[in-house]
């Protein structure tokens, strides 16, 4: 580690897990840049992690859906920073999407289009730099898609498989891809939901398993590992059962 | 609905709890409805932070928002923890001025209760190092308050159990300390008059406090053991290397994992807890001795849910001020009632207070307190209205933040002084009454 702390970019910040991110990079001594849509929202949590870290906060205006500003977002920054994390999500509603193409288009949009737009953009000028670390935060949904979600299913399988080709494109660059997989996170994204312990992962858990990927580049991580077996069980079912079952 | 309770869990109760997020949440909840009133962490011992109809949890407004080490002065929204407050910045050498026996209370209920610690005598309570407050009133508006600005209002939510509007933010002095250790020592007192006088010959003490053992009966009777304590500077540190000035803020190691049967409190078990904690307190009397801050000031938060050792019946609080003059015979009578009723109060102690709080309805006031707790059982409402008569008639009062069954009449014996005041501040300030407790009701206010 060099004398001069290291710098974040959470996209998404005011998620739970984005805010857990800063939370964590924040403790370690790194500087943070929070980016979202709202920026008093930003605010708030700018303030909240400088008054507990003493570190550098600044936060900026970034709309996921908004794809041309992602250049002059990119210019505004005060530096290409050294690890950019996207915690952008949004799960919608599955009846909906099937119903209603705008919302159908919005997650699909907020879950792949913009994240990997963004990426793609900051992965050149990482490249050019040569040095830098991505992570994606993508989705055991996005494993195989299931009647329950499957738009946001789909949208997070693209992002997988986008960070998968970004990884390969970005190998031998000095820059790293980082692809993953919380499962169940307790969150405002899953509030209601009746969800089982031990495959539940509080946001700081999945800010913990996002340092230790970083500083270990590690290239695909489950949160907790039982999801890389729960998952390799559901993607072993042969597609004529799988049909049928309700998951 | 959800089922929730104060810490003592009595009363408990089904209906809707709802989270804000941030202050647009508050404001837009105030005015949505009647009969609802902020909780923070649930751990006051009553029904103060249960709405009448509807109850709003201030826990997600957990935000800090600025701190400046020259003036100690730390900005953070109601719902942030002490126990984050202090993990934060006992580190960086800041320690809250007055912090209860938990560290697992919001910074606005510490304000709506105005809380009290072992430094009362010296430094009063939590309220006087609160500098300013951001408060949605019970009619939505957002409202700043300090003892300048709407001094009234401020006066009135110092201590006022949330029912002048729902805090979302304060701002709030923090102490500079040398380090993270105090320096204890532990006085042994063979009865209550014993007790008091070491209290009061030794007020030069920043903390002090002392344990009664309410089973010690006849010439023993409050037989106690008197914590007295100091911040250790850093050339009293023992095996002081530089990286031990500030001790781990370490989490709960125990817990209570299920309820205890109501039957496990009974005389036997509270006899023998309080013998042998009088007898391990009692080896370490003399001269000073280290210890962290955790175990000094929240010997119980190293387990958490301890209040389930009472069992589902809960258990009721009761703590009283006397004023000096009565103290020592009004509480020598209350001691001698408890040991002749048959239920000994788990945990009993004394403590003397200094000047009162500028708060309306602060419960501080110059005398001795004493804060019993009692299993739930048959019969026991009844023997504490006794307990209140002898607090009545001494002129003393009752601490809301621990009240889940006094009357009216006690409360208004209580604080005669200033509830007529509180009152007609309310009626001006909710005449509809869009907050109002179980407490509110209770107490008719």
């Amino acid at each position: 580690m060099s004398d001069t702390p290291k710098t974040l970019l959470v996209l998404g910040a005011t998620s739970d897990i984005g805010r857990a991110t800063a939370h964590w990079f924040a403790r370690a001594g790194w500087n943070v840049m929070l980016a979202g849509r709202s920026l008093d929202a930003l605010g708030r949590e700018a303030d909240d992690i400088a008054t507990r870290f003493g570190v550098s906060v600044t936060a900026h205006a970034l709309d996921i859906l908004t794809t041309g500003s992602f250049a002059d977002f990119l210019d505004g920054l005060y530096c290409l920073p050294d690890v950019v994390v996207s915690a952008v999500g949004l799960l919608g509603d599955q009846g909906r999407a099937e119903s209603e193409l705008a919302h159908a288009v919005e997650v699909v949009r907020t879950n792949f289009e913009g994240p990997a737009l963004v990426f793609d953009m900051v992965a050149a000028r990482m490249i050019a730099r040569g040095s830098g670390t991505l992570v994606g935060i993508s989705s055991v949904a996005g494993d195989r898609g299931r009647a329950s979600n499957y738009s946001y299913g789909a949208a997070k399988a693209g992002f997988t498989a986008f960070l998968s080709g970004l990884r390969n494109r970005t190998a031998g660059k000095g820059v790293h891809v980082v692809t993953l997989k919380p499962g169940f996170v307790r969150t405002r994204m899953t509030e209601g939901m009746r969800l089982p312990g031990l495959l539940t992962a509080e946001p700081a858990e999945v800010a913990k398993a996002i340092f230790k990927a970083v500083e270990a580049k590690r290239d695909i991580v489950y949160v907790r590992s039982v999801w890389w077996f729960v998952m390799t069980i559901i993607c072993a079912i042969p597609e004529g059962l799988f049909k049928n079952l309700k998951l | 609905m959800t089922r929730f309770s104060g810490w003592n869990r009595y009363p408990v109760v089904d209906q809707p709890l709802h989270a804000a997020r941030d202050r647009r949440d508050v404001l837009s909840f105030s005015t949505a409805g009647t009969g609802r009133v902020a909780r923070g962490n649930g751990r006051s011992y009553g029904d103060a932070a249960i709405g009448v109809s509807e109850t709003l949890s201030t826990l997600k407004l957990d935000r800090m928002k600025s701190f400046d080490a020259a003036s100690g002065l730390l900005t953070a929204e109601a719902g942030v923890l002490l126990a984050d407050i202090i993990a934060t910045f006992l580190p960086r050498g800041f320690f809250p001025r007055v912090v209860p026996g938990t560290r697992f209370i919001t910074l606005g209920g510490a304000i709506a209760s105005d809380v009290h610690g072992k430094n009362h005598h010296h430094d009063g309570a939590f309220g006087n190092h609160v500098q300013d407050l951001l408060i949605v009133t019970p009619c939505g508006e957002l409202v700043r308050a300090s003892r300048s600005e709407n001094a009234e209002l401020f006066r009135a939510t110092i201590g006022g159990q949330g029912l002048t509007g729902t805090i979302i933010e304060a701002t709030l002095r923090l102490m500079p300390v040398e380090t993270g250790w105090i320096r204890q020592r532990t006085i042994a007192a063979s009865d209550l008059g014993e007790a008091m006088r070491t209290l009061e010959e030794n007020d030069g003490a920043t903390y002090s406090v002392a344990w009664i053992d309410c089973l010690a009966r006849g010439a023993h009777l409050g037989r106690s053991l008197v914590f007295l304590g100091e911040h250790a500077k850093v050339e009293e540190l023992e095996g002081g290397a530089p990286d031990k000035r500030f001790p781990k803020v370490a989490p709960p190691l125990l817990g209570v994992p299920f309820d205890f049967p109501s039957l496990a409190l009974n005389k036997l078990s509270v006899r023998l807890f309080n013998e042998f904690y009088y007898r391990w307190g009692a080896r370490r009397v003399g001269g000073p001795f280290q210890v962290d801050i955790d175990p000094y000031f929240f010997p119980l938060d190293g387990i958490s849910n301890w209040n389930r050792i009472y069992g589902h019946r809960g258990f009721v609080q009761h703590q009283c001020v006397i004023p000096t003059e009565r103290a020592a015979s009004v509480l020598a009578e209350m001691l001698e009632r408890i040991t002749h009723w048959g239920s000994a109060s788990f945990l009993a102690v004394l403590k003397k207070f200094g000047a009162a709080s500028d708060g309306l309805l602060s419960f501080p006031q110059p005398g001795y307190t004493l804060a019993l707790d009692f299993p739930m059982r048959p019969g026991l409402l009844e023997f504490l209205e006794e307990l209140d008569k002898c607090v009545m008639e001494a002129g003393g009062r009752l601490y809301l933040a621990k009240d889940a069954r006094q009357s009216q009449a006690t409360f208004e014996a209580g604080y005669a002084q200033t509830v007529g005041v509180f009152r007609s501040l309310r009626q001006a300030l909710d005449p509809v009454s869009h907050v109002k407790s179980r407490l509110a009701e209770r107490l008719g206010l």
